[in-house]
This record gives structure tokens, sequence and C-alpha cells, in this order.
């Protein structure tokens, strides 16, 4: 039997009863949405359809409506895919490390994670996809599909062919292993509907839970599935953003060139996604009333692994300016300096100051308990992240070896409205997910209730 | 409704706890149980109903072999034998470039492997049809089902055993499975 000590906080608070969590959960899917639901949907739709117009000019055309110049080649559309990529990081590493770990505390919060995850990884395919600028081609040039061409195959040794693998790889990964957590909910969904005499959700939801039934026979396999899961999934959340930073680390351009990037890059991708889980789940908590399932101690720990994750990042930005300096390359040694005092002084410093900075405040108890500090912090961390993409990928590129080829780059309303459409997306889907799926794991919460329930502690 | 299908014995569990002891319970005094029901999974109740270890993760480590053999034949088969090309002055079989590739393809085919293989042997499907003993062991519930003919023991008998141990309700059931 587990036994826990007595000085552990509940994870659980407000005396919660099995049947309690699922009239909580459960509640918001059967009601109507609230008014507050409806407005954000609307402005997320606003954003949406605006954002479609930049998207739809993009694909009529073509790429010259983005502020890109033969200089700088890449800018908004790579800056915007790896942050997406970034964010899309925290859904599997909260579901499948601390999994492994057995940290409970990510039993509340891993199914809205994991719905941020996969919205946020669709936002991501969407830019590289979109630079192809004809979508349908792009699905058959990346694929090593035998083509007229010979056949001539795809370039396995491109780093931007494995990012094809890795993305799709996760995203599908993250998919399956979102929805085998859901079935069980699911189930409860479908068994109170059909208690209750809606047919018609009973019906949907049935189908959706694929005939669970809760046999401990598959339980027991169901909680194999979810270790192996777990297992696999850790080293691929690693690889992904591992992958990414190889777009640009297995160039030969200055600022791009270093090993550093992978380790880096996957710290930076876990500091904001767990940064964007917190925006989210603060709103989400807020408005469905769950400030017993996520408490503040779930929102001080997800602060702790933003400061370890922040403090990984500064490290690795003042190695990157040793390293610069130490190898004696005067390029390497041009492209940081020119990132520090350089045009682009102004993106470099609000990178240090969102990213290296501010989440130091987290090592004062009052800042990481405040739940007004923690959000502006989160969305902080992200701006910082934003800044952290497009100052690696536009300082290096705006001054290359040759200065009569110097330029600058100035964006377009097309991407800014690209990046709008990538917003409005993520948006839309998480007030969808939010208002028809389960947002806790009702499953999982029931399975610790016993042991870390107010209610049982108390008693003990 | 009551003379097709099977009859059953139902006991409604409030605790886990108490549906563990329970089941050792009926199984020492030699009732066969059909099947628990539970809400979340609870620990250690497969060893107290004498299920084997799931075999499921052989299946994904088959799966993610095969995986890795279907990754490194493709790319070898490409780039080293129907159309080899010098790319970045490596040699028409250049081992590491393969690597990001195998391992993703690898993770790929062994949890769709592995999770198809659950839905296959666990019967879930969009279409299946869940065997519903009591519509509250997806909420709060620890539903036992004991199935009549299956059991020597007198049904009364196997009742007032469960009833004994533990159980909040016992109710009869007829299904059609």
């Amino acid at each position: 039997m587990h036994v826990e000590s007595k000085l552990r906080k509940p994870l659980i608070t407000g005396g919660k009863t099995l049947n309690d969590v699922s009239d909580d959960i459960c509640k918001r899917v059967e009601e109507k949405p609230s008014v507050s639901w409806y407005v954000a949907m609307i402005i997320s739709n606003i954003i949406l359809i605006v954002g479609a117009y930049a998207v739809y000019r993009t694909l009529w055309d073509g790429i010259g409506m983005w502020g890109l110049n033969k200089t700088v080649m890449w800018a908004w559309d790579i800056t915007n895919f790896v942050w997406w990529v970034g964010i899309g990081h925290a859904g599997t590493l909260i579901s499948a490390i601390l999994l492994l770990f057995r940290q409970r505390w990510r039993m509340s919060i891993n199914r809205s994670a994991e719905a941020m995850t996969i919205f946020a990884v669709i936002c991501a395919a969407m830019f590289p996809l979109l630079h192809m600028g004809r979508l349908w081609i792009g699905l058959v040039w990346v694929l090593p599909f035998p083509n007229t061409y010979g056949s001539l195959w795809v370039n396995f040794a491109s780093p931007l062919l494995w990012d094809v693998f890795a993305i799709s790889t996760y995203f599908s990964v993250s998919l399956v292993f979102w929805y085998i957590g859901l079935i069980p909910d699911f189930a409860t969904i479908r068994d109170r509907a059909k208690l209750a005499g809606r047919k018609v959700s009973a019906f949907i939801y049935g189908t959706l839970s694929f005939g669970w039934d809760g046999a401990a026979k598959t339980w027991s396999r169901y909680e194999t599935v979810s270790l192996v899961l777990a297992g696999l999934a850790t080293p691929l959340v690693l690889s992904v953003h591992t992958i990414v930073s190889m777009d640009f680390a297995t160039s030969v351009i200055p600022g791009w060139h270093t090993t550093i990037f992978p380790p880096y890059f996957v710290a930076g991708a876990i500091f904001s996604g767990f940064a964007m889980v917190l925006t989210l789940l603060i709103i989400t908590r807020k408005v469905y009333k769950l400030e017993d399932y996520i408490t503040i101690k779930h929102l001080e720990l997800m602060n702790i692994v933003i400061i370890v994750t922040g403090s990984i990042v500064g490290i690795a930005y003042l190695t990157e300016l040793f390293m610069a300096w130490y190898s004696g390359v005067e390029y390497e040694q041009y492209a940081f300096y020119n990132r520090v005092t350089g045009p682009y002084w102004w993106a470099y410093w609000s990178m240090m100051t969102c990213n290296v900075i501010s989440p130091q405040l987290f090592w004062f108890k009052k800042i990481r308990t405040n739940i007004a500090a923690t959000f502006i912090i989160s969305i902080i961390v992200n701006i910082g992240m934003w800044f952290e993409r497009f100052v690696i990928i536009v300082t290096s590129l705006h001054r290359d070896y040759l200065p009569s080829s110097w330029a600058m780059f100035y964006p377009t309303i097309y991407d800014v409205g690209m990046y709008l459409f990538s917003f409005g997306f993520f948006f839309t889907a998480y007030l969808a997910f939010s208002k028809y799926f389960p947002v806790i794991n009702m499953a999982e919460v029931k399975s610790i209730l016993k042991q870390t329930g107010e209610k049982v502690k108390k008693a003990k | 409704m009551d003379d097709i299908g099977k009859k059953f014995i139902v006991g409604i569990f409030e605790d886990e706890d108490i549906l563990l002891k329970a089941i050792t319970t009926l199984r020492d005094k030699g009732i066969n149980i059909y099947e628990v029901y539970s809400p979340f999974p609870v620990h250690g109740i497969e060893n107290k109903l004498g299920y084997k270890r799931s075999r499921l993760s052989i299946a994904a480590f088959c799966f993610g072999f095969l995986g890795t053999c279907l990754a490194l034949t493709m790319m070898i088969g490409m780039m080293t034998f129907d159309w080899p090309m010098i790319i970045g002055g490596k040699d028409f079989l250049p081992f590491p470039v393969f690597i990001p590739v195998t391992f993703e393809m690898t993770v790929l085919l062994s949890a769709f492997g592995m999770v198809g293989t659950f839905f296959v042997v666990s019967d879930l499907k969009p279409w299946g049809k869940p065997k519903t003993f009591d519509l509250r062991s997806t909420n709060d519930k620890h539903v036992m089902a004991i199935e009549v003919d299956s059991n020597s023991i007198d049904s009364k008998k196997i009742k007032s055993i469960i009833k004994s141990s533990g159980a909040s309700e016992v109710n009869d059931k007829t299904m059609d499975l």
C-alpha cells in the first residue's frame, strides 16, 4: 500500500469525493457554454478570420507578400515555427517524463497540457507548409514517394527532412497518448448521459469512448500501454527540438553553427511550453472553477520548472557569447557582437530581460505562489522566447560575409497576419477542447483521491 | 429478458481497499469472479484477480524493431542503391545521417503498433458495446460481476459472502454477452 508523508500537502483540495470529481469536470461538458466562453470564442474566430486573409494572400500572390529579402531569407515564419514547436513540448513532457518520475501532480494538468501540445504542433506545422507556397506539392515533396523525376528521392541527409519525420511522429504519438487518456473519461460522460437520458451525447461520447467499460483486465493493459508510451515519448520529446535545432546547427552560418544548440533548444522549449501551460491553466481554472484540482501548489511546482529551465537558457546565452570569443573565429565573434550591440540590440536585450531576469523572480516564494505574478511572468517568458528565435534567426542572417548585401528585415502586415492566424487557430481549438472534452483527467485524479485527497489526509 | 443471456451477481463496492480484500476472500472460497469494473485503475487488482502481466510491451518492442528495419531499408535503398549522390562530401552509406529518421520511425511504429494491439486485444472500437453491469462503474463505484453458472456454489451463499465482505449493494443482472 502507498504510504505518504503527512507533511505533503494534498494535491486535490476541497474534500472531493469520486462523484464530486465526475460532477465538477463533466458539468462543463454537459451544460451550455457560459457567456465568457462565447465572447472568447468570437474573439478567437475574428483573429482567425483576419489571419486567414494573410494566408489567402500568401497562397494566391506568393511568398513575396512577406518581408523576406535576399539576405534575410528566413524570418517570421521560421521564428513562429520554432516558437510553436517549443510551446508544444510541455504537454508530452508533463505526461511522459513526469509519469516516469511518478510525479502525481501531473494528473490535474496533463490533459489540457497535451491538448495544448497538439494544437501548438499544428500551428507550427502551418508555417513550413505555407512557406512552400503550394501546400499540395508540399505533401508530396517531403515524403519519400516514387515520382516522375527518376525517382529522385527526398534527401535524408537534410535536417529539414528529419524535421518532417520528427514533427509528424511527435504529433501523431502525442495525439495517441492524449486519446488513450481520454477514453475512460469519455466513458464516464457516456454513462452519465445514459443515466440522464441524453441520447445524442450518449451516442457521441459512446463512439468516442470505444466501448470502454473499465474492466480490470483492460485497466491493467491500459497501464502498461501508458507506461510504454511514456517511455517512448520521453526520448521523442527530447529528439524533436534537438532536430529543430539542427535545422540551424548543421548549417555553416556564424551564430547558428554551434554544438550547444540541441540542449539549449530543448531547455528553451520546456521553458516556453510550461509558460504557455501556465497562461492557459490560470484562465481555465478561474473560468471553470477548478481551484481544488489545479491548486497553488501545482502552479508553484510549474514555476519551479520555469526557474530551472530559465536558468539553463540563461547559462546557454552566456556560454554562446563565451564560445564565440574563445573560438577566435572573427566571423563568429562579429555575429555575437552584432547581436548584442547591432541594430537588433533591442531584440537581444528584450530576450535577455524576459528569459533570464524575469524567471529569477520565482526564487521568491511570494511571487511564485501569486497567481497574478505567475500569469504576467508566463506571458513575459513567451514574449522572450519569441524574441530568442527572432534574434537567433534574423541577426545571424542580416549581416552576412559580404557587407554590400547587408540588409534589415521589416515584417509586412502579411507576416503579422500569418502569426495572428496561428493564434486564432490555437485559441479556437483550445476553447472547443475545453468545452467538449473533459479538461482534467478524471480517472487519474480519482486514482489519487484516496491517498492525497484532503479528507483522507485529515482523517489520518 | 430473463430467459436470454447469462445470469450474474453484481456486487457494488465503494472503496478500493475493501474491494481488494473482498476479491481475496471470494477467491479463497473458490468463487469465480467474472470481472471487476472500476472508474480508475486500482493498483494491485490484477494480481488479486490472478491476471498475468500484460505482454503489450513485447508487442511494442516488435513493432519498434520493424520500424527500425523499415526505416533503414528505405533510406539505404533510396540513397545508397537506387540513386546514390554525394551530399556534403559523405559517402553513399552515410549512417549517422540516418539516425534521426530511424529513431522517429522506430518510435512511430512502436507506439502505433502497441496501441493498435491494445485496441484489438481489449476489443476497443468506435462501435464497441461496453459491458455495463452498473452505470455507476465509470463514476464512483467498483462493480464486481460473478457469473452464476460458472460457479458451483449456491448463488444465495455467494451473495451473502459478497455482502459480508463489504459490498454496499448486491444485485442480480442478466446480460446478453
